[in-house]
């Protein structure tokens, strides 16, 4: 089977190689991606939309259907783990481990025993719990507001800078994702449950979507932001600025939420009980 | 050899492609663990998004945000083509749903079948319909 | 656009995907996945991608990652090929 599969791949790129010899030259001026539409992006852009970055203006405007509808599969992506992973446990776990904290001595209640509630003595630990985890948690306690600043600061400056709605909201999540490695996963649970950010997932969403449709009973199109210039008093070059700006916020909502959804599940198993 | 030359400069880059998606091609069909298929289906859909970065590449330009101002003319030729890059952002953000959805599935897999080869998981499927029909 | 440094990252590309699916051990593979979309990331950013190479900066090289790491935790370690 190896070598059969070997044999159709190298077959394969022989043939592709073969085919790159009437491709354009890497890097010229006139290859056909660059002919068409794309000088008129270039060129007009900024004076339509008031966004030097270009990457954002035609992803979020001149392309903003495909845009509404990329962040519906990641809510998708986001539902499906959920659906295929979760467990919810109806009866208590065969045992559950306790450690007293000064002296360091590890209780193993079974079921039906009488266990100590978490307080200052006792903490609840994992089964694979590994201690001196000291530094990481507190090192973690000083990065996280500073990586979630940063992240705010990628969606807001999207238009002057590289970056936008995707990498600030997947750089959210990340932190998200950070607090529940280096502490608990219980205690970030507790935190931000997993209704929480379901809900927030399915919000932004809705915000997007909600632009879009505002557009729709001003008059315009369907995510036509121009339309907006009657609600914000500007003119319609920076009501479509502005109108970038919301739609990015949506998809930040949603991606951080469904990264941080996507993650209990899967470390857990389903059942959010444990983690890594 | 000058031939060869401006040959092999013109077009290495699209033969360092068709090399990975022959890596993930390969990955996908030949191995028998489910997180090394994975693993090749994400090597070959990032190999896709080099083909598509690599096409809007022009000499002498400069990265696609404006940085004169207002009023000044502004010339395709000094600007990437700004248009893949979109494309390709939808892309990596589809590849990252994909992965988590395949890594539920091979969760789930192992679970159930207790191991995460191929072959095993056949044979165990197939014991499982002789004994049931 | 230099193509010195391309020659030399989509070199160091192509051995840490060959690496990635070579290895037995499942969390060095993920690992060395990681390795992989970092390198794509440079090789995007010397390509004047700026806004893809951020994205597969964070997705990538962070949360995909994690993913794969996850996932190794709740299944097995080892791999038979």
């Amino acid at each position: 089977m190896k070598s059969f599969g070997l044999a159709c791949v190298v077959l394969l790129c022989a043939a592709l190689i073969y085919s790159t010899m009437n491709f354009p030259d890497w890097g010229s001026l006139n290859s056909p991606a660059s002919e068409h539409v794309s000088d008129y992006y270039i060129q007009n852009a900024l004076e339509e939309t008031a966004v030097p970055n270009l990457v954002t203006a035609v992803l979020a405007d001149y392309r903003g259907y495909d845009t509404l509808f990329e962040t519906t599969v990641i809510l998708t992506a986001g539902f499906a783990c959920f659906f295929l992973l979760r467990r919810y446990r109806r009866k208590p776990p065969p045992y559950r481990l306790y450690r007293h904290i000064e002296t360091g001595v590890t209780l193993i209640i079974e079921q039906g025993g009488k266990e100590p509630t978490e307080s200052e003595e006792f903490m609840r630990i994992d089964s694979q719990w590994v201690p001196y985890d000291l530094v990481i948690q507190k090192a973690a306690r000083l990065v996280i507001p500073f990586l979630q600043l940063f992240a705010l600061y990628v969606i807001f400056h999207g238009h002057h800078s590289p970056g936008g709605g995707f990498q600030g909201g997947v750089i959210l999540g990340a932190t998200l994702i950070l607090l529940a490695i280096a502490n608990d996963l219980r205690s970030t649970t507790k935190r931000i449950s997993e209704r929480i950010s379901a809900q927030l997932a399915s919000t932004g969403v809705l915000v997007y979507a909600g632009t879009g449709a505002l557009c729709l009973l001003l008059g315009a199109n369907f995510l036509d932001y121009s339309a907006l210039s009657r609600l914000i008093a500007t003119d319609p070059v920076m009501a479509r600025s502005h109108g970038i700006l919301l739609v990015e916020i949506g998809v930040a909502i949603a991606v951080s939420a469904v990264m941080i959804w996507i993650y209990y599940n899967l470390v857990s198993a389903g059942r959010h009980d444990e983690g890594l | 050899m000058e031939e060869l030359t401006t040959l092999v400069m013109a077009k290495y880059n699209y033969w360092g492609v068709v090399i990975l998606l022959g890596i993930g091609l390969y990955a996908m069909i030949a191995k028998n663990n489910l997180v090394k298929k994975i693993i090749g289906m994400n090597i070959f859909q990032t190999a896709i998004i080099l083909f598509y970065i690599s096409i809007s590449t022009k000499y002498g330009a400069s990265i696609p945000i404006i940085h004169h101002g207002h009023g000044h003319t502004i010339h395709p030729a000094d600007y990437m083509n700004p248009l893949p890059h979109v494309l390709m952002l939808t892309a990596i953000v589809v590849s990252v749903a994909t992965l988590g959805v395949a890594l539920a599935l091979a969760v789930r897999i192992y679970n159930h079948h207790d191991t995460l080869e191929e072959d095993e998981v056949l044979s165990q499927l197939t014991t499982d319909e002789s004994t049931q029909a | 656009m230099i193509w010195q440094l391309d020659l030399i990252i989509l070199a160091l590309v192509i051995i840490s995907g060959i690496a990635a699916i070579s290895v037995r051990d499942l969390l060095g593979a993920s690992i060395l996945f990681g390795a992989y979309s970092f390198l794509m990331c440079l090789l995007w950013a010397v390509m004047g991608a700026v806004d893809v190479a951020f994205t597969e900066a964070s997705v990538g090289a962070g949360v995909s990652t994690v993913f794969f790491v996850a996932a190794v935790f709740r299944t097995a370690r080892r791999s038979k090929d």
